[in-house]
């Protein structure tokens, strides 16, 4: 047991997390004692994994981009954003840090994947972001065509509130499928306990919590559930309906963004629910691990999500990719998704022009360093530069905005 | 009174005789023209806002209502938005019924718990607390409907989902394995539910009703009440006989009045039902959704096909709704008492 | 009073009396025991908000705009509460004339059948769901103009003008005649006579009515859900851009699984609470005649 905790505490995490993982090991150590008390497993067995994932130790470098695009002169002082609650905290610290460094007030609300894709459609926004890029279909109903820029990347957690169990539930997507289909309505199912001999599970209700708003956190998940699980598919009828920014959940409670979910998950014993990791990490969450495209049960953090993109070489050329359980990499976090911003390409006010490719440029290099703090992944360099590519794009009245 | 007496001299003679519609005799000049018109503009204005809701929803709603047919919306009761497209108009993705179902049962159960408690306050305020109680008894009654919407929805998370937990626990496992009426009370229960919602619009409407209900009960000749206590009947008594048989139709009204407040509640209701919209979900301990809820969560980032053409038709049938309720209510207490 | 009648051999049946008087205080008890509820639970919220809202309520709560990242703890709901000044002086400002001015029109001018109808659909209108003055808003207003501070504002003016009007109007009508017939006698004209002798008669009760539907507006968020749609992060001053209200503020933060978020929405309902029981208690102060819940 004591090892089990140091392993834990060894991880060199920042301190938070090394509380959490404190608190995991003494939650497991009560559990063991009672459990040796009534002569069952011995708790050293009981701890989850005993092969732990040496990929989430270690800081990531920062990429240090310098690609960015030369500022453009005469912009607006500020901009207003809506959209992705995925990327809300990320975009916290990049307004933050953009506003201190340009004096640009950069407003984001963050009120869901879909709700910033309608903003910019009806124009009420300056940009938009969403964690599913806009389909032709979504992009007909814009004022014009779209561009869309890779941001950021990230994992969707499956989080749980099981008094008792620590973090590092073995998950594969076919249980997960069933249990957000309403299949499995327990803890103790034997599909769960198939996958995680060593824990003890309580036969406490399995509540689901997922989005009643229209999310891109939704949509990277259903997208892994659709891909990996029969039964959420037959459950949903069909691949078609299956995934998407919203989905017709067959049970369960409905949050308000990803803020929502977590908030769900918190206050419900027995709760599960899909969210970004940092949401997690800052509410002290435990979380799954969860079985890649390798067959690994991968913990999610910054450096399996970077690995989620291992693999993949050719970007298309608008940049809507699909990186959700794409690469075979032995340590890639299988449910880790990208978040586009959404900018017209063709602009009216050359100011709000000016003003939106000199914050995305910085995003996407300086930006990229700032992505640590907050749990977020940096883009790889070719999507990076693909990234700023696109940025050269957008134009006001026809002239390019940076030449 | 600055105007000199040469200006209005007219008027006040030919206005001695007829008092009471004196004002309205006055021959009208330029001035009071202007004022006269204006003001009657601003009394039309509610006019105008009323029917200019029912115009705008409708229009808004047409798109919709003419793509998957007017009634196709409250005979489904699925509400899957992502199963929408351009050129499918059949079977409707767009299903109402489930939250007319729960709004109809939140308010149901807000009103059963309500309409007893707020009786009873009312009574007590008119009837049985000494005279220098009575005004600050009502005043924190009426206290009750000075709190935000948004507080008792956060405070129904936090305070009193934790606090009936363990009573609704104890229902699902002695109530909900009853059989047949079983069903209405299974669990599990995760706090948030129908049950939950219609507690908190319990709270929510009790003011309302009790405000309404204290001005029924002061109507009652006083004479008819000290008759009944001059004959030795008991304080219960006197109100049995007194009060409560010409109040019936004030209750009613007064009941109808808080029901229509709490058809239309939003904010409170959002925090704490769950939001399942997608099918009627039959135990009171489960998760539903309202019409208003509905709007509130999915108004703003509707961008399925038809969404948000869909969700002014829930707007609209919730509006129908309220306006029959609440004209139905008027007309009740309009008729059992003047207010 | 036949049914008195039925209870009448009791009054000399003392073990009968016993039993009438027994059942009495039991009843009485019942419905003494409803307003116990009713003002225990008033007495759990607002004590509840108070222990949770006092801890992260403090100067920099009320000056300060919120940290950006709802995981960070201080900052506070500064642009929320200038917010809510803004939106709802402005629909102050549209709403308080306009219900004055329908309420002189009713007792002062209006009659018959028309008159009626506005009367009773001002009763209606205070029945109207907020979330459908929202929505009706945003058709006429948001669609063309976008989210704004001031869709906010008119969809409030419509939440407030209904009740002003009402509360008006019966002030209005609680001013003698003698008044009116006094001041027309002297020369007056019509609108001289309401300008300057109703409404100064009936203004305390008017302020109250006016600071009632203020503060009913002031709590008010479904509404602004669809029409001022918020703005987190800095003070926005601009009526004709998104704003930020206190009430939408508390409705995001309480949503949030984050305790320093959660923290920061009680201090935000406890700032809301007091500035609506403020305005309910002022209004009370100006005048007791009207009743305050707004039926």
């Amino acid at each position: 047991m004591i090892v089990k905790i140091e392993a834990r505490l060894n991880r060199d995490r920042p301190v938070w997390r090394r509380a959490a993982g404190v608190r995991a090991a003494l939650t497991l150590m009560i559990g063991g004692t009672v459990l040796a008390a009534c002569g069952s497993t011995s708790p050293a067995t009981s701890a989850p994994s005993a092969t732990p994932t040496p990929v989430c130790t270690g800081t990531t470098a920062n990429p240090g981009y310098s690609n960015g695009l030369a500022t453009v002169s005469g912009q607006a002082t500020t901009l207003s954003g809506a959209g992705s609650t995925f990327v809300a905290p990320m975009m916290s610290v990049w307004t933050k840090a953009y506003a201190t460094a340009n004096s640009v007030q950069v407003a984001y609300q963050s009120v869901g994947s879909g709700a910033g894709i309608a903003q910019l459609q009806a124009n009420t926004v300056d940009f938009g972001d969403s964690d599913a890029f806009m389909k032709d279909s979504d992009i007909a109903k814009a004022k014009g065509p779209v561009v869309q820029i890779p941001l950021v990347q990230a994992p969707v957690v499956v989080a749980y509130n099981l008094p008792g169990v620590a973090s590092g539930l073995k998950l594969d997507g076919d249980t997960i499928g069933k249990i957000f289909s309403g299949g499995i309505t327990v803890w103790n199912d034997p599909a769960i306990k198939a996958l995680n001999p060593a824990i003890t599970l309580p036969s406490t209700p399995v509540a689901v919590a997922h989005r009643s708003d229209g999310s891109g956190t939704t949509a990277i998940f259903t997208d892994f559930m659709t891909q990996t699980s029969p039964a959420w598919v037959t459950a949903l009828g069909g691949s078609t309906t299956s995934v998407g920014k919203t989905v017709a959940w067959p049970v369960g409670i409905g949050g308000k963004g990803n803020e929502g979910v977590s908030a769900v998950i918190s206050q419900t014993p027995g709760g599960i629910g899909y969210i970004e990791l940092d949401y997690a990490i800052a509410q002290h969450q435990t979380y799954a691990d969860v079985k890649n495209k390798a067959g690994n049960f991968v913990e999610p953090c910054e450096q399996t999500a970077a690995n989620a993109t291992v693999g993949i070489t050719s970007y298309p050329s608008d940049l809507r990719v699909d990186i959700v359980n794409q690469s075979s990499n032995a340590q890639a976090y299988p449910i880790t998704g990208l978040t586009w911003a959404l900018v017209y390409q063709n602009q009216t006010k050359a100011a709000t022009a000016a003003a939106l490719v000199n914050f995305f440029s910085w995003v996407l290099t300086k930006g990229q360093d700032l992505t640590g703090s907050v749990n977020y992944t940096p883009l790889g360099p070719t999507l990076q530069a693909l990234c700023i590519a696109q940025l050269k794009k957008i134009t006001v009245n026809g002239t390019p905005v940076s030449p | 009174m600055p105007s000199p007496a040469g200006v209005g001299g007219g008027i006040a003679a030919s206005t001695v005789r007829v008092a009471p519609t004196l004002l309205k005799r006055g021959r009208p000049r330029f001035a009071d023209r202007i004022f006269g018109t204006s003001v009657s503009v601003m009394g039309g204005i509610v006019l105008v806002v009323i029917v200019g809701m029912v115009v705008f929803l409708v229009l808004e709603g047409l798109p919709a209502m003419q793509h998957y047919g007017f009634f196709s919306f409250i005979t489904a009761s699925r509400w899957t938005p992502s199963t929408a497209f351009p050129n499918v108009s059949h079977p409707n993705p767009y299903g109402i019924l489930q939250f007319i179902y729960g709004t109809m049962l939140t308010s149901i159960i807000g009103m059963i718990i309500a309409v007893p408690l707020a009786v009873g306050a009312a009574l007590v305020i008119t009837e049985v607390a000494p005279q220098r109680v009575k005004g600050p008894l009502s005043g924190l009654v009426d206290l009750l409907a000075a709190v935000p919407s948004v507080v008792y929805g956060f405070w129904g998370i936090f305070a009193l989902i934790p606090a009936i937990k363990p009573v609704v626990d104890f229902l699902t496992t002695t109530l909900g394995t009853v059989p047949v009426i079983g069903v209405a009370f299974q669990g599990p229960f995760f706090g948030v539910s129908y049950f939950s919602a219609g507690l908190v619009l319990a709270i929510m409407v009790l003011p309302i009703i009790a405000a309404v209900c204290r001005e029924v009960f002061r109507s009652t000749p006083r004479n008819e009440k000290e008759a009944a206590l001059a004959l030795g009947a008991t304080r219960w008594e006197m109100i049995r006989i007194a009060v409560l048989p010409r109040a019936r139709s004030g209750i009613v009204g007064a009941s109808l009045l808080g029901l229509g407040r709490a058809l239309g509640e939003t904010i409170a209701v959002t925090m704490v039902i769950g939001n399942a919209v997608l099918h009627i979900n039959g135990s009171i301990f489960s998760q539903g959704a309202t019409m208003s809820s509905v709007i509130a969560n999915e108004f703003t980032e509707a961008t399925e096909p038809f969404h948000l053409s869909a969700l002014f038709v829930v707007g609209f049938w919730l509006l129908i709704v309220a306006l029959v309720v609440n004209i139905v209510a008027r007309l009740v207490v309009h008729r059992g008492v003047a207010l | 009073m036949t049914q008195l009648a039925v209870g009448t051999p009791g009054f000399r049946n003392r073990p009968a009396l016993r039993r009438r008087r027994a059942k009495s205080a039991v009843l009485v008890g019942l419905l003494i025991a409803a307003v116990v509820v009713a003002v225990g639970v008033l007495a759990w919220v607002l004590v509840y908000v108070a222990i949770q809202g006092v801890g992260a309520l403090n100067l920099g709560f009320l000056t300060q705009t919120p940290p950006g990242n709802p995981a960070a703890a201080g900052g506070g709901f500064y642009n929320g509460i200038v917010g809510s000044l803004i939106i709802v002086g402005i629909a102050a400002l549209i709403g308080i004339p306009l219900g004055i001015g329908a309420a002189i029109y009713l007792v002062e001018y209006g009659r018959g059948r028309l008159a009626d109808t506005i009367r009773f659909f001002n009763d209606v209108l205070i029945g109207v769901p907020t979330i459908v003055t929202g929505a009706f808003i945003y058709a006429i207003w948001v669609t063309r103009f976008g989210f704004s501070g001031f869709a906010g504002s008119l969809a409030l003016a419509i939440v407030m003008l209904p009740l002003v009007t009402r509360t008006t109007e019966e002030m209005l009508r609680l001013v003698p005649n003698e008044l009116r017939e006094g001041s027309l006698a002297l020369g007056a004209t019509r609108s001289q006579t309401v300008m300057r002798v109703c409404i100064p008669t009936a203004l305390p009760g008017i302020i109250t009515g006016a600071m009632l539907a203020v503060a009913r507006a002031m709590g008010e968020t479904a509404p602004l859900l669809l029409t001022a749609l918020g703005n987190d992060l800095f003070t926005e001053y601009n009526p004709a851009k998104r704003m930020s209200t206190l009430s939408l503020q508390i409705f995001d933060n309480a949503v949030t699984g984050f305790q320093e978020g959660q923290g920061r929405a009680w201090a935000g309902a406890l700032t809301l609470i007091a500035i609506v029981l403020i305005f309910t208690f002022v209004a009370r102060f100006f005048g007791r005649r009207v009743r305050t819940s707004n039926a």
